[in-house]
C-alpha cells in the first residue's frame, strides 16, 4: 500500500527527514513513535502533501503511484486521509457542509454519483454515534469553539465518513483525557480491518494500549532507528527514548 | 510562490461575463455639461417647471463645489466636460407603453443578463424596472402592483404622473447640495426607479431595478426614490452590469429611502459593474450616495450590499434614525480584486429615542485590491437609549492587497450603548490545506472559506439573491486559487 524509500525532506531550509524507509501493507496498523522534534509530524505532512515541507530525495509510492507528485486533494481522493494534530477552524462553514463537499469530491473522482442530502445525513448520524458526537455539532462551523477533545473526535468522524484506504493519525491522542482517548480508540478500531492501512503517529505509548499496532517504529533525528512488534512500545515506555536515540546516533555516525 | 498563493491569483483572474455591448441606435446629447445640457435633458423628459428649477439650483451649486479627495481611492482627474450626460435607446414614440413595444434588441440584452423582462418568463415574485443607460426601458408587473395602490415605475414616469409625490420627497433625504457627486446627479439625472407603497400595504413581491450601462463615454446618473407610508413594507433589489471598455465610466447615482411610522424598507444591492481588466484598465467609477430616513416611529431601514464590481467604489448607504425606536441596519460584503479600489461603509445618525443600528461589514481583498471600510456612528443629544453594534471584518487573499478600516464614533448622549468589533485575517494556507486534504480542490476551498466569512451578510439577502451573490463571489475571486 505504502512504500517509503530513502525519504529526505526539509521544512524551510532545515533538513528534518534524513532517509526514511518504511513499508506499510494493506490491512496493517503501524505506530510511529519518537521524541519531540524527531520528524514525526513532518513525515505526516509529507505524506499528506503540505507545501511547507519539500521532498529532497527518495520516493513515496502509494498503491504503486508516485505520491509526492500528486496534489493534496488528489491524494485524498485516492484514499489518503490525515487526521490533523491541530485541526483548523473555518468560521461560517458548517462541519456538515465541509464533510459533504469532501465526500462528494472523493466519490466523483471514483466515478460514483454524489450522495443526496438525506442519505448523507443518515450516514453521518450513524458514524457520529461511534465517536459520541452530538448531532448539533454538525451545523456548527468547522472546529470553531470546539474543545481539544471535540476537534480530535471530529477528525475521527471525518475519517469514518470518508473511509480512506490509508489513514494517518498525527498525534490524535495528544491532549485527550482518558475517556476521550477511549472514544477515539474505539473509532479507530472500528475502522480497522479489511485492506485499510492505519499509521498512528504518537509520542506516548498510552494510545497503543487501546489500538494495538502490528508494527512499531521509532523515529529519531529523521531516521527510523528501530522497528519491532507491539512489545517495542512497552519497552520504550519503561526505558524512555534515550537508549534508542543513542543507538541511532551511533548508527548514523557509522553510516556517514 | 506556494501553490495556494498561485491558486489565489488564478481564481482572481476570471473573465467578466457581462462585458458585451448591445448595438442599438441611441439618442445622445453632445458631450459636456452646461445649463443648456440640463435644459435639454429636462426638455427631453418633458419635465414640469419645479424639476428644471431644482436641477439648475443643483448645477449652480455644483459649480461652487470641489471634488472630494478624502476617500482612500486614487484615480486620474475626471474631465466632466468629456462625459455624455444623456443617452437613450431611440424609440418610435415617447417610450414603450408595454413590453410588446420594447425594442427586441433590448429584451435580448436583459435576457442575456439573466433578467427576462417578459412577465411570463420573469422570476415569480420579482417585479423589475430595467434601466438602460439614461432611461428606464421596461417595468414589469406594474398593473398587478397598481391594484394594491403600489406605484412602481420609471422615475421620469413618476415625474409625469405623480408630480406631487416626487416634489414632496425628492431631495428630502439627500438634498440637492449634499455632496459633489450627489449634486452633480441632482443636476443631470435622467432616470431611475420610483416606488411608493401606500399606508398599510405590504408589497407582495420583491421590487427590483436592473441597471445597465451600454453606451460609451456616457455617465450614468440615475436616481431612485422609495417611499413607504405608515405600516407599509417593501423589499427592493438592485443589480448592475456594464460592457467591458478600456476607458473609465462614471456612475454617480442617488438613492433616497423614506420610511414613515412602522414602515419597513429593505434595500439589497448586488453591484457587478465592469471592474476593469487585470491591469486595472477601464472599469466603472461607482460614486454613489445612498441614504434612508427613518422618519416615523418604529420604522426600519436595512441596507444589504454585495459589491464585487467597479474599478472604484465610493459609497456609504446610511440611515438617519429620526423616529423614536427606529432601526437602521447595514450589511455589506465588498470584494476587491486585481486593481479594484473600494471605500465603502455606512453612517448611522441616531436622532430619536431608543434608536438602534447594526453594522456588519465584510471586506475581502485579493490581487492588488485595496478595500477600505469607513463608517460613522453618531448619537445625538436627544437619542436617549440609543444602541449600536458594529462589526468589521477583513479577509486578505494573497500578500499584495490591502484592507483599511476607519470607524468613527461620536456620542453626545451618555445613555448610549456602543459595541465595536473588528478583525483582519489572512485566508489561511492551513485552512485551504485542511479542505484539500479532505478532497476539496483549492479553488472550491477558497470559495467555501470566503463564503463562510460572508455568511452573516448573505443571510440578510432575499433567497434567490443570496444564491446569485454566492455565485458572483465565486466568479469575482475565480483565478485567485488553483
Amino acid at each position: 500500500m505504502l512504500e517509503i524509500r530513502n525519504l529526505h525532506a526539509r521544512a524551510g531550509d532545515k533538513e528534518i527527514l534524513k532517509g526514511i524507509d518504511l513499508v506499510v501493507k494493506a490491512g496493517e496498523v503501524h505506530a510511529i513513535m519518537g521524541p519531540n522534534g524527531s520528524g514525526k509530524s513532518t513525515l505526516a505532512n509529507v505524506l499528506a502533501g503540505r507545501e511547507t515541507v519539500s521532498v529532497t530525495r527518495g520516493e513515496v509510492l502509494y498503491e504503486g503511484k508516485d505520491l509526492v507528485a500528486m496534489a493534496p486533494e488528489d491524494r485524498a481522493r485516492e484514499g489518503v486521509f490525515l487526521a490533523f494534530q491541530y485541526p483548523v477552524e473555518i468560521p461560517g462553514v458548517s462541519n456538515l457542509y465541509l464533510l459533504k463537499a469532501g465526500l462528494n469530491a472523493i466519490r466523483k473522482h471514483r466515478g460514483l454519483p454524489e450522495v443526496d442530502a438525506m442519505d448523507f445525513l443518515a450516514l453521518v448520524k450513524e458514524k457520529m454515534k461511534l465517536v459520541e458526537i452530538d448531532p448539533s455539532f454538525m451545523n456548527r462551523s468547522v472546529n470553531e469553539g470546539f474543545s481539544g477533545g471535540e476537534k480530535k473526535r471530529n477528525e475521527i468522524l471525518q475519517m469514518a465518513v470518508l473511509e480512506p484506504k490509508l489513514a494517518l493519525l498525527d498525534e490524535t491522542d495528544s491532549g485527550l483525557d482518558i475517556d476521550a482517548l477511549r472514544i477515539v480508540a474505539r473509532g479507530v478500531n472500528a475502522m480497522r480491518g479489511g485492506s485499510r492501512a492505519i499509521v498512528l503517529i504518537t509520542h506516548y505509548q498510552r494510545l497503543l494500549n487501546y489500538i494495538v499496532p502490528d508494527r512499531v517504529h521509532v523515529l529519531s533525528a529523521g531516521r527510523i532507528v528501530r522497528s519491532g512488534g507491539k512489545e517495542l512500545a512497552l519497552e520504550l515506555e519503561t526505558r524512555g527514548y534515550s537508549w534508542i536515540e543513542d543507538a541511532g546516533r551511533g548508527a548514523g555516525a557509522a553510516a556517514s | 510562490m506556494s501553490t495556494s498563493t498561485k491558486s489565489i491569483q488564478e481564481l482572481t483572474d476570471k473573465e467578466y461575463k457581462y462585458g458585451f455591448v448591445t448595438s442599438i441606435e441611441a439618442d445622445t446629447v453632445p458631450r459636456g455639461l452646461n445649463e443648456d445640457t440640463i435644459r435639454l435633458i429636462s426638455a427631453k423628459k418633458n419635465e414640469p417647471e419645479f424639476m428644471l428649477a431644482w436641477r439648475l439650483k443643483a448645477y449652480r451649486h455644483w459649480l461652487t463645489m470641489k471634488e472630494p479627495t478624502w476617500a482612500n481611492v486614487h484615480y486620474p482627474p475626471i474631465d466632466y466636460q468629456d462625459i455624455i450626460y444623456y443617452s437613450a435607446p431611440r424609440t418610435k414614440s415617447d417610450g414603450p407603453k408595454s413590453l410588446e413595444e420594447v425594442d427586441p434588441e433590448l429584451l435580448k440584452t436583459y435576457e442575456k443578463l439573466g433578467i427576462p423582462l417578459s412577465e411570463q418568463k420573469a422570476l415569480a415574485g420579482v417585479a423589475v424596472d430595467a434601466v438602460f443607460d439614461s432611461v428606464s426601458v421596461a417595468t414589469t408587473f406594474k398593473d398587478k402592483l397598481a391594484e394594491l395602490g403600489i406605484i412602481f415605475c420609471a422615475f421620469s414616469e413618476a415625474v409625469q404622473k405623480h408630480p406631487a409625490l416626487v416634489e414632496k420627497y425628492l431631495g428630502s433625504v439627500v438634498p440637492y447640495n449634499d455632496n459633489f457627486f450627489a449634486t452633480l446627479n441632482s443636476a443631470v439625472f435622467s432616470d431611475g426607479s420610483f416606488a411608493f407603497i401606500p399606508k398599510g400595504v405590504r408589497c407582495p413581491m420583491e421590487l427590483s431595478t436592473y441597471f445597465r450601462i451600454n453606451a460609451a463615454d456616457t455617465g450614468q446618473f440615475e436616481r431612485t426614490l422609495i417611499v413607504a407610508e405608515e405600516g407599509a413594507s417593501v423589499s427592493y433589489l438592485e443589480g448592475c452590469t456594464a460592457p467591458k471598455r478600456d476607458t473609465n465610466q462614471l456612475h454617480a447615482a442617488v438613492v433616497e429611502l423614506v420610511a414613515l411610522d412602522d414602515a419597513r424598507i429593505k434595500y439589497s444591492t448586488v453591484q457587478n459593474w465592469y471592474p476593469g481588466d487585470k491591469d486595472g484598465k477601464g472599469g466603472i467609477y461607482n460614486f454613489v450616495t445612498k441614504r434612508g430616513k427613518c422618519l416615523g416611529t418604529n420604522s426600519r431601514i436595512s441596507w444589504t450590499q454585495v459589491e464585487t464590481g467597479s474599478a472604484i467604489t465610493w459609497k456609504y448607504p446610511s440611515c438617519i434614525l429620526q423616529g423614536d425606536n427606529s432601526i437602521g441596519e447595514f450589511y455589506s460584503v465588498a470584494v476587491v480584486n486585481n486593481h479594484q479600489q473600494a471605500d465603502t461603509g455606512t453612517k448611522m445618525i441616531h436622532i430619536g429615542k431608543n434608536t438602534r443600528s447594526t453594522i456588519v461589514s465584510k471586506g475581502i481583498s485579493a490581487g492588488r485590491g485595496q478595500n477600505t471600510y469607513r463608517g460613522m456612528v453618531k448619537i445625538l443629544k436627544g437619542a436617549t437609549g440609543a444602541r449600536n453594534y458594529s462589526q468589521c471584518d477583513s479577509l486578505l487573499l494573497g500578500d499584495r492587497c490591502g484592507a483599511h478600516t476607519f470607524p468613527s464614533i461620536e456620542v453626545k448622549n451618555s445613555t448610549a450603548r456602543m459595541e465595536h468589533e473588528a478583525s483582519t485575517s489572512k485566508i489561511g494556507e492551513d485552512q485551504i490545506f485542511y479542505c484539500r486534504q479532505r478532497g476539496i480542490s483549492a479553488e472550491d476551498a477558497v470559495s467555501m472559506i470566503v463564503n463562510g466569512f460572508c455568511k452573516s451578510v448573505f443571510r440578510e439577502l432575499p433567497m434567490e439573491f443570496a444564491v446569485e451573490a454566492q455565485k458572483l463571489l465565486g466568479v469575482s475571486l475565480e483565478g485567485s486559487v488553483g
